[in-house]
């Protein structure tokens, strides 16, 4: 689990976060919801120490990273699987280096248990055959399933991933979300997605903390979003005509999403 | 104000440096790769390097034998001086300011790129220094091929200025090649060799800590690429004069 306390980030004068506090549970998907510039990236970015907050605290199972050292926060990082927003891939790697890149960086396996691991991790992301190819080489959802298979490969307790729909067309967005899902539950990890993709937040959308202008607005589920009397986060979830008609139906039928 | 970013980027560079030149994380990853950047930044170079010494060197001898037409110089002044000039100049600043422009536009839009791409927040949030990852291979690879490349450009140079005197009747082939052993001076090797290791670090960091700073997109990572290949060009400038001046004087 991790928990953040009251964490405030601001750049050159301007503040991006105020005193947010949110819980991210653990084998949860937990979703970071909010629109362009309203600071979640900020709080990923927070969450994974790339950035530090003037104030607050962010516990990684009770340990704050914004009191650890450097070699402490090392072997936190070692803990922490991260899926960005363009995959970032490692270019000069094959799609097989990338994910034995971890295992090679970081663990004392024979070059043979590597590639075991590497393989099985590609497997379970859906990418047998693809191990020799580069990441130039492959789509745009195999990249992001690459990245996946690397952010797993060393079974880390928290999973951080930035936008991981984004730039993929609706089937292979429901692929990924349904991976991701799957790998949470499985692995019984802290998994944390930063999205603006409604289809995410209404499919697995367990645990979703709507960002606000810099303030955390909302705390909810998938089920709860439909019947929140919040309007910013009811406008923003339920923007588009046919996510407004789809509220409706369940709204008057009353029946929540399963 | 431009006194103050000197300042700044200079101290930023100096912390760059700091980071950059720390224990790796897995020696056998850093060797693979240093490997792998003696291939890219060392062996790959060396098409070019032969290219222009061999021109320059005969550039040098005909030069020399045009502006050396006195009674009163030995024909053998020729391939003296077109030696020193390669050894002196030639071999290490002047093929350093050309493979700033190669090499160092390499390094500065690779690790760019690298950045704008998220690749180098993915290795920190694996806990990697990605300064030290991936620059020290660059720099180690990089100073220990300049010798090569420095003895490359010397070989064929000297070929280049033999070339004229075999192809024209500017000079007998004889009292050049008497000129390339007369009166050698060991310590110019040595000094060529010290500049060209300098400069060799000068063009893998100051290209790294350009590329390593980007931000923005495509067009960040081209402005850094050609600011990389500017400031090294400057500082290989600047430490050419204070190097000459420390060893030759």
């Amino acid at each position: 689990m991790i928990e953040v306390k009251d964490i405030t980030k601001s750049f050159d004068g301007k503040t991006i976060l105020h005193d947010v506090s949110a819980t991210f549970y653990t084998g949860k998907t937990n979703l970071i919801i909010g629109q362009s510039g309203s600071g979640k990236t900020v709080l990923m970015k927070s969450l994974v120490g790339l950035i530090k907050p003037e104030q607050g605290e962010i516990l990684y199972d009770g340990r704050d990273i914004m009191k650890m050292t450097t070699v402490q926060m090392k072997e936190i990082r070692k803990e922490i699987g991260m899926l960005f927003q363009g995959s970032a891939l490692f270019d000069s790697e094959t799609v097989l280096g990338n994910v034995m890149f971890p295992l090679t960086m970081f663990t004392t396996m024979s070059n043979e248990e590597i590639l075991e691991r590497a393989h099985f991790c590609l497997e379970r992301v859906n990418l047998k055959g693809a191990e020799n190819k580069y990441p130039s080489e492959i789509s745009g959802g195999m990249q992001k399933r690459v990245a996946i298979a690397r952010a797993i490969a060393l079974n880390p307790k928290y999973l951080f991933c930035d936008e991981p729909n984004s730039g993929l067309d609706p089937k292979t967005s429901i692929l990924i979300d349904e991976l991701l899902s799957d790998i949470t539950h499985e692995y019984n990890i802290t998994t944390i997605i930063n999205t603006h993709d409604m289809n995410s937040v209404l499919g697995i959308g367990e645990n979703i903390i709507f960002i606000n202008k810099g303030y955390r607005d909302w705390v909810g589920d998938k089920e709860k979003i439909f019947t929140t009397t919040n309007k910013a986060v009811s406008d923003f979830v339920f923007a588009t005509r046919l996510f407004q008609e789809v509220k409706d139906y369940i709204v008057e039928t009353a029946k929540p999403m399963k | 104000m431009l006194i103050t970013k000197s300042l700044s980027d200079f101290g930023r560079y100096c912390l760059f440096i700091s980071r950059v030149f720390s224990i790796p994380d897995k020696w056998k990853v850093f060797f693979r790769r240093t490997v792998t950047e003696i291939s890219k930044l060392g062996v790959d170079s060396i098409p070019l390097v032969i290219i222009i010494s061999i021109f320059i060197g005969a550039v040098c001898a005909i030069q020399m034998e045009l502006n050396t037409t006195s009674p009163l110089m030995p024909a053998y002044a020729v391939g003296l001086a077109t030696r020193d000039i390669v050894l002196l100049e030639f071999s290490n600043s002047i093929l350093c300011l050309i493979l700033a422009g190669k090499v160092g536009s390499n390094i500065a839009s690779e690790i760019g790129t690298m950045r704008v791409t998220e690749q180098i927040d993915a290795l920190e949030i694996m806990g990697v220094n990605s300064a030290n990852f991936l620059v020290l291979p660059k720099i180690v690879a990089f100073v220990l091929f300049m010798p090569v490349l420095g003895a490359f450009c010397i070989f064929t140079a000297m070929l280049g200025g033999i070339g004229v005197a075999l192809f024209t009747d500017l000079i007998s082939l004889s009292k050049f090649t008497y000129g390339l052993q007369a009166m050698f001076n060991e310590w110019y090797v040595w000094y060529g060799l010290i500049k060209s290791l300098v400069f060799a670090f000068i063009i893998a960091s100051v290209s790294s800590f350009f590329g390593y700073y980007v931000k923005g997109g495509a067009l960040d990572v081209g402005k850094s690429s050609t600011d990389a290949v500017v400031c090294s060009s400057i500082m290989i400038l600047l430490f050419d004069v204070v190097l000459t001046k420390m060893l030759l004087q």
